[in-house]
């Protein structure tokens, strides 16, 4: 009997390490963050904190234009999000729900764009910019990210297009609505989790991007909330405490949606390969 | 980034497509002229942006690659062609190969990592109760959803020369000449603390997923196979490891490409340093190129960059590109 107890043990006891590994830089974050100065530079670390203090994120909101970076980073998402959701909505629909000549081409294409390697391209869009006088400006930034997110949600969207039954479709055209009612009136409807999911996860990517902004706004006020924290650290010297409340921030919105996909990653989208 | 795979092979993955309906089954029908153009009207925005906002990029690198165009010519606004000479400046320095066979390395190993660990993960939530299950994988769903640049800054708090938490338990563990140890002051260390943090990012994917295909495979062919005899072991590789191969191909390939551009990491984690000896290829690119100011032959290098991405890829692309041919 000794033997089925450790085999049923050393299952449970490697999850427990490996749930710490896992959680323990997440944790240390917002327990830096939360800490007194004194206790995040202390000889033996402060595992727990005892005494909780918000100054961290005083100095970190506090900081030159902070505010400045969270309207960007959300103005530049957002839209991004927006408008990458518009135009696969309407190229989902036709490689969903018609047959075309090229329609295998044009799959294959929206394939190959989603790997894109853009962080090796930063040099040439960095000239195109530059030509077109756009350097420190939100609006390259937000064509660019509505390009990288623009294939997975139509491919994803696709899927979630042919997944809503013809039938409806049909039935309501022949109640007498036009193709273009059915699609508001039946589709639509039926398709918001999938277009939820779908944005969320180009959310992600617009969000954390890093490498564009790093080459195209390199002025104080255009930044966004990435470049801003990758510079943090050392602006404000080794004020751990200050930089941990600046991640903790930048990170949370997008631990919380993750949580909530959780489930739908597994599900449905496992097939669209998604990582933040 | 976000990168998709269509259909893999075929098995497993097929399976979790549990959202993607496929292709709807659709009966040629009698559509007007207006309706036969539809599909392309439909089409067009999407095209139309992927051609401006990815193939005019891509195209630019190409030209750009091929002139010389430094600070100089950058602020003149003037082209000079010169020809294939930054590909021979760039084929013939000895730090471009150094560069390549580094990132070539750097890869294999976090790709290896990231995949045999994180296959091991993904048996070991398989293999758990209900509610262990559950809490493995919160934390795994938590270092995957970490964002980038602010995972990169925890790592650096944790391999902190002083008070970093890594070299306090490494003093603790007896290891004392670790107690004030600067991990970013040589190749090696760098190189350790980036991959710890590339592969504690990556895990969480291959696993969760990996896990979801193995709930797919039937119970009936361990059924079978414990009806002919088979044990443990053999019920796994002659059952269970066929099944999740597809996948495990796929999503190697994703790993390959997502660690090769490895780009943030390498450069929050130590600025490619120290002394530019953790440099990969997109780094070396964009130092030379952007930093150095020699934009001509940073495009030389992005440009082959890009070709050796396609070499080590090429033959996963091959298989899918092949499959969506069959399918579609």
């Amino acid at each position: 009997m000794k033997r089925s107890l450790f085999g049923r043990l050393w299952p449970n006891v490697t999850a427990v390490v490996l749930f710490i590994g896992f959680v323990f830089p997440v944790y240390w974050m917002f327990a830096t963050a939360f800490k007194p100065t004194g206790d995040i530079i202390s000889e033996d670390p402060v595992w727990f904190p005892v005494d909780v203090t918000f100054e961290h994120f005083r100095t970190a909101t506090q900081a030159d234009h902070f505010w400045t970076y969270v309207t960007n980073s959300v103005t530049v998402t957002v839209l991004a999000v927006v408008f990458s959701l518009i135009i696969a909505l309407a190229g989902s629909f036709a490689l969903a729900r018609m047959r075309f000549k090229g329609r295998r081409g044009f799959i294959v294409g929206f394939m190959l764009a989603q790997m894109a390697p853009w962080e090796v391209m930063i040099i040439a869009i960095y000239m195109i910019v530059r030509d077109a006088s756009m350097l420190n400006s939100l609006v390259p930034l937000t064509l660019f990210y509505t390009m990288m997110i623009l294939p997975f949600t139509i491919l994803t969207l696709r899927g979630f297009v042919a997944a809503v039954p013809k039938e409806l479709e049909e039935a309501a055209m022949v109640d007498g609505c036009s193709r273009m009612t059915a699609f508001r009136r039946v589709i639509l409807p039926l398709l918001a989790p999938g277009l939820m999911a779908t944005s969320l996860f180009g959310f992600i990517t617009a969000w954390n991007e890093f490498a564009l902004v790093l080459v195209l706004n390199k002025d104080a006020e255009a930044k966004t909330l990435p470049l801003w924290l990758s510079s943090f650290q050392t602006q404000f010297g080794d004020d751990w405490g200050a930089t941990m409340a600046a991640s903790s921030l930048f990170a949370l919105p997008i631990l919380i949606l993750f949580v909530f996909l959780q489930r739908r990653a597994v599900s449905g989208l496992t097939s669209g390969a998604v990582k933040g | 980034m976000t990168v998709q795979t269509e259909r893999p092979p075929s098995g497993a993955a097929d399976v979790l497509e549990a959202g993607d309906g496929g292709p709807g089954r659709l009966k040629p029908r009698a559509v007007s002229r207006a309706g036969a153009l539809a599909p392309y009207l439909l089409l067009l925005p999407a095209c139309a942006a992927t051609v401006l906002l990815l193939g005019w990029p891509l195209l630019k690198d190409f030209l750009l690659s091929f002139q010389n165009l430094n600070m100089a010519q950058l602020i003149q606004h003037v082209t000079e062609w010169n020809g294939i000479d930054n590909y021979k400046e760039t084929l013939t320095s000895e730090d471009f190969w150094r560069v390549t066979l580094r990132s070539i390395l750097f890869t294999a190993v976090n790709v290896v990592l990231i995949m045999v660990l994180g296959t091991l993960v993904g048996l070991l939530l398989a293999r758990l109760g209900k509610r262990m299950r559950f809490t493995l994988l919160i934390g795994l769903v938590l270092a995957w959803a970490m964002p980038i640049v602010a995972a990169s800054t925890v790592y650096q708090w944790l391999f902190a020369q002083r008070f970093g938490v890594v070299n306090w338990v490494l003093d603790k563990l007896g290891w004392h000449s670790m107690a004030d140890y600067s991990w970013t002051s040589s190749q090696m260390s760098t190189f350790f603390v980036i991959t710890m943090l590339i592969v504690w990012m990556s895990i969480p994917f291959v696993a969760i997923n990996l896990y979801a295909a193995t709930t797919t495979i039937p119970v009936e062919l361990y059924e079978a196979a414990s009806l002919d005899g088979a044990g443990v072991w053999r019920s796994f590789t002659t059952v269970t490891l066929p099944f999740l191969r597809p996948f495990l191909y796929a999503t190697t390939f994703l790993e390959i490409i997502w660690v090769f551009k490895a780009f943030a990491q390498v450069l929050l984690i130590n600025n490619g340093g120290p002394d530019r000896l953790t440099e990969i290829l997109p780094v070396y690119a964009y130092i030379e190129g952007i930093g150095n100011q020699h934009y001509g032959m940073g495009a030389a290098i992005a440009v082959l960059t890009i070709l050796i991405l396609l070499g080590l890829t090429a033959y996963y692309l091959r298989i899918v590109l092949k499959q969506e041919e069959d399918e579609l």
